[in-house]
């Protein structure tokens, strides 16, 4: 049985599953419940200075819906704990008095002044919690009062106030970044910088949800009008994972540890981030969604994925993929591949065949000698992967790499066994050439 | 030999008040919206799609089923009625097991496939619940004028196409009622709440069409005389006869053509009044056999059999039809031909029926006799067309009218479709399109 206890930066859990700083993560009640379920650690929802923030009364989220109501992605426009400070405190002190075990990290957001950190940070260490994280991602709301994703949109802001943070705290600190922002590297090495154990990312994306076209306001609609919210959910975990392999491989932050957020739903979510370098995940949406009960099968999917395939501990794993993370310009150019319809299993929809036809490369058949069949036209298929993406049936249409030696129909070339990128190739007007003599 | 009763048992009101509005409510009911997303999103969007290609008025489902998926049911249901007219009947009545949901993607895949019928109703049924008329306008007046002879599927479909092209359509019915057999012979679990008559409303909404009921061909109409009145004559005059069994005692009370009970089924306003057998036993083996056992079972006939001469597998009846039939209570009962009706005091008590076999392909009798206590016998073995009355000069083959791929038949300004001609499937929707392809021919032929 694969060990699941993580420790990040001095952390420790009794598994990487960490519920994000959220609605779940409010109120004493929520987060016992939580620990209750199987959950590892917390980060306790944002506290603020009194006095408390006040939310909306109207709708505070908006959703992306399959056609059987399955929850893709979600917005919200709440704001950080609209409960006083004292009463979190209070209750944080209490949980982690209750729950030693259990990771339970701050998330703390107040104006960019020092003493501000100052005064905040001395209350929090009075809880003895295990950790603070500032809050530089909250895209709406707490923004336009210049904090939240405004701070994490100025690597210099960052830097300055997580500086701040190391300086008058002992405790590890965390740095959550938006994903708001061009290049999520700046930002992560602002905070590297600064000094910060950790980064935390994605925080949430700016977002529109849909517009009601009854009375033309954006949703969610407060009072027949709507401002960006935040945007999170399994539509958002392909921009987390860039941006968390982003910062894993980039030569300045590498090392730096990462908490992986952004649509985490299962357990195999959970392990992509770490295989990208996330050394704890962080959950919200699928909480909101299905209730506590989810970390249940994350934490016995992933025990089992890692016992099939020998890891022992999460350490083993995080980070494996990152080496494989590369530029466009490195990949094999000599890589040759062709699709490949596997008619026992093809259904014929054809979508693979209209795709082509009308998008990509003319490479599959609709018909052969007469009758309906899908065949891939080998010296027309360039390898895309669209009907692969298309495919209603798994494993139907598979991606089959060409022997070295053997010669693509399309180019009529020899595959080649040697590596070459487009660095050496000679459409490259850039290309490294060997000097002359 | 089974000693049978001399008195038969046929009565009115063998059920509860509940159990016929229960038995005879809607066999499918109407999709709820979320039903509906979830099963639209099911389908592929096949490209050439099989379900389009097997669909006799080639409706283009994948189509369809997308912008219902896209909430947007009016415009599917426009992309049905731009192929069938009838598409809300067709949505009920088809055999869509044989037709496009036999060869739907997800049926060879899973044996699952995408449920087209009633995604067809939900968005006929939307489409007719928000309009009064029919998505079409009509091109500007020809000034021509057709007769359609016969006011069922194909003269419906046809009279409606006929009139979107402009021309003027005089629709004549024998009956006092328009819809042909979607009124008068579809099981009613089919087509509840009055739909056949609130179609034939929905198809005449295009304006053009004069319905004239009470007029039949060969009575009080005269091809000859429709001919030199009008531009052009379509006939879709179905099939007004009924093959007989050709046995002694088919004359006595209790021996009944099946098309004249579900008519009078169709038209009753209290079930509870229309009397039944207790043992009803029906001869046939197609569609018309199983909505007549399946209806006397649900009227409240206690032992319903049909009896086939041939095997299962040769039955015209669908397989989904025999399945309804035998989780309705009905036995079906194969290799059995009807050999004397058994009676007393002219009214019939038994069916004698001998065990057949195949020979070299061809039925034999065994000589093996069954026999059944029946109160009531049903013919439902095919109708026929009534030739004497076309008149002379319609050139017929095997019984029915001989048309060409245009559904013309030999004469040049009169075309045919439905039942009535040779070739025929006996489906609404294949009526449909022979209306449909009968329409276009006479509009390319009248605008020529």
């Amino acid at each position: 049985m694969a060990d699941l206890s993580t420790n990040f930066i001095g952390i420790k859990s009794p598994n990487p599953f960490w519920l994000a700083s959220a609605p779940p993560t409010d109120k004493e009640y929520n987060v016992v419940r939580a620990f209750k379920a199987g959950w590892g650690g917390v980060v306790w929802k944002t506290l603020g200075e009194d006095p408390a923030v006040v939310n909306v009364n109207g709708p505070r989220y908006g959703a992306i819906h399959g056609k059987d109501r399955q929850l893709i992605g979600l917005n919200n426009i709440e704001l950080i704990t609209d409960r006083p400070l004292e009463v979190n405190l209070r209750e944080i002190k209490q949980v982690k008095r209750d729950w030693p075990d259990r990771a339970l990290v701050v998330s703390l957001m107040v104006p960019c002044e020092e003493q501000n950190w100052i005064n905040i940070l001395k209350r929090v260490e009075e809880t003895e919690a295990d950790g603070v994280e500032l809050n530089f991602g909250c895209p709406h709301g707490m923004s336009e009062r210049g904090m939240g994703s405004a701070v994490g949109q100025v690597p210099e802001y960052i830097e300055m106030v997580t500086r701040w943070v190391k300086q008058h705290s002992r405790m590890p600190c965390i740095v959550k970044l938006t994903p708001n922002i061009t290049d999520v590297r700046k930002p992560a090495q602002a905070a590297k910088a600064g000094g910060a154990d950790a980064v935390s990312l994605i925080n949430t994306i700016n977002s529109i949800m849909g517009v009601d076209l009854d009375i033309m306001s954006p949703s969610p609609s407060v009072d027949g009008k709507g401002a960006h919210g935040g945007y999170c959910g399994p539509a958002v975990k392909p921009i987390a994972l860039n941006m968390v392999a982003e910062i894993a491989r980039d030569p300045a932050t590498h090392g730096l540890p990462i908490s992986g957020i952004g649509g985490v739903t299962t357990w195999r979510d959970a392990a992509e981030f770490m295989a990208l370098g996330a050394g704890s995940v962080q959950v919200c949406t699928a909480a909101m969604t299905y209730g506590f009960k989810v970390v249940e099968d994350m934490i016995d999917g992933l025990s089992d994925w890692m016992d099939q395939k020998g890891y022992t501990s999460v350490d083993q794993v995080v980070g494996s993929a990152v080496p494989n993370v590369s530029d466009w310009q490195y990949l094999n150019l000599n890589y040759i591949a062709k699709a490949k319809i596997d008619q026992d299993l093809c259904i014929q929809c054809g979508r693979c065949h209209i795709a082509c036809e009308d998008t990509s490369h003319q490479a599959i058949t609709n018909m052969v000698d007469g009758a309906r069949k899908f065949e891939v036209i080998d010296e027309e298929c360039v390898g895309c992967n669209l009907c692969v993406s298309v495919c209603p049936v798994e494993n139907c249409i598979t991606m089959e790499a060409m022997e070295p030696g053997s010669v693509d129909p399309r180019t009529k070339k020899v595959v080649e066994k040697e590596y070459a990128n487009w660095t050496t190739h000679p459409n490259n007007p850039m290309a490294v050439t060997e000097a002359a003599e | 030999m089974t000693q049978t009763k001399a008195t038969p048992d046929i009565a009115a009101g063998r059920l509860s008040e509940d159990a016929y509005a229960e038995n005879f409510s809607d066999l499918h009911p109407l999709l709820e919206p979320h039903e509906a997303m979830v099963e639209a999103d099911r389908c592929y969007f096949c490209y050439d799609a099989p379900c389009m290609q097997a669909c006799p008025t080639s409706i283009d489902i994948p189509q369809f089923i997308r912008q219902i998926s896209t909430d947007n049911p009016t415009g599917s249901a426009k992309t049905i009625f731009e192929q069938n007219i009838l598409g809300g009947m067709c949505a009920r009545v088809c055999p869509t097991e044989t037709l496009c949901e036999q060869v739907c993607v997800r049926e060879v895949a899973e044996g699952k496939p995408v449920k087209i019928g009633q995604l067809q109703r939900y968005a006929t049924d939307h489409y007719m619940r928000e309009n009064d008329t029919t998505p079409f306008e009509r091109a500007a007046s020809t000034g021509k004028r057709i007769a359609v002879v016969g006011a069922g599927p194909a003269g419906l479909s046809c009279a409606h196409r006929l009139a979107v092209h402009g021309h003027d359509v005089v629709l004549f019915d024998a009956k006092e009622k328009a819809g042909g057999l979607n009124e008068f012979g579809i099981a009613s679990y089919k087509s509840v709440d009055n739909f056949a008559a609130r179609e034939v409303e929905f198809v005449l909404s295009i304006g053009g069409i004069e319905l004239k009921t009470g007029m039949r061909l060969g009575d009080n109409l005269d091809l000859a005389e429709l001919r030199s009145s009008y531009d052009a004559v379509f006939l879709s005059i179905g099939l007004g006869g009924v093959n007989a069994l050709g046995l002694d005692g088919e004359d006595k009370d209790g021996s009944l053509d099946a098309v004249d009970y579900i008519a009078d089924l169709r038209q009753a306003n209290d079930l509870s009044k229309l009397p039944v057998g207790r043992r009803v036993v029906v001869i046939g083996g197609g569609m018309t056999a199983v909505d007549i056992a399946v209806q006397t079972s649900l009227l409240g006939a206690e032992d319903v059999t049909i009896a086939y001469r041939r095997g299962q597998d040769r039955m015209n009846a669908s397989e989904y039809e025999q399945h309804l039939a035998q989780t309705s209570g009905v036995k079906i009962m194969t290799w059995a031909q009807p050999k004397t009706l058994v009676g007393a005091n002219g009214s019939i008590t038994a069916i004698e029926l001998e065990r057949t076999a195949e020979e070299d392909g061809r039925l034999v009798g065994t000589g093996s006799v069954v026999t059944l206590p029946a109160d009531m016998v049903f013919k439902a073995v095919g109708q026929t067309l009534v030739q004497s009355d076309l008149g002379d000069g319609v050139a017929l083959e095997k019984g029915r009218i001989v048309v060409d791929e245009n559904r013309k038949t030999n004469l040049a300004d009169v075309w045919a479709g439905g039942d009535c001609v040779l070739g025929g499937e006996d489906l609404t929707v294949t009526a449909v399109e022979d209306g449909k392809i009968a329409a276009e021919s006479i509009n390319a032929a009248l605008s020529a």
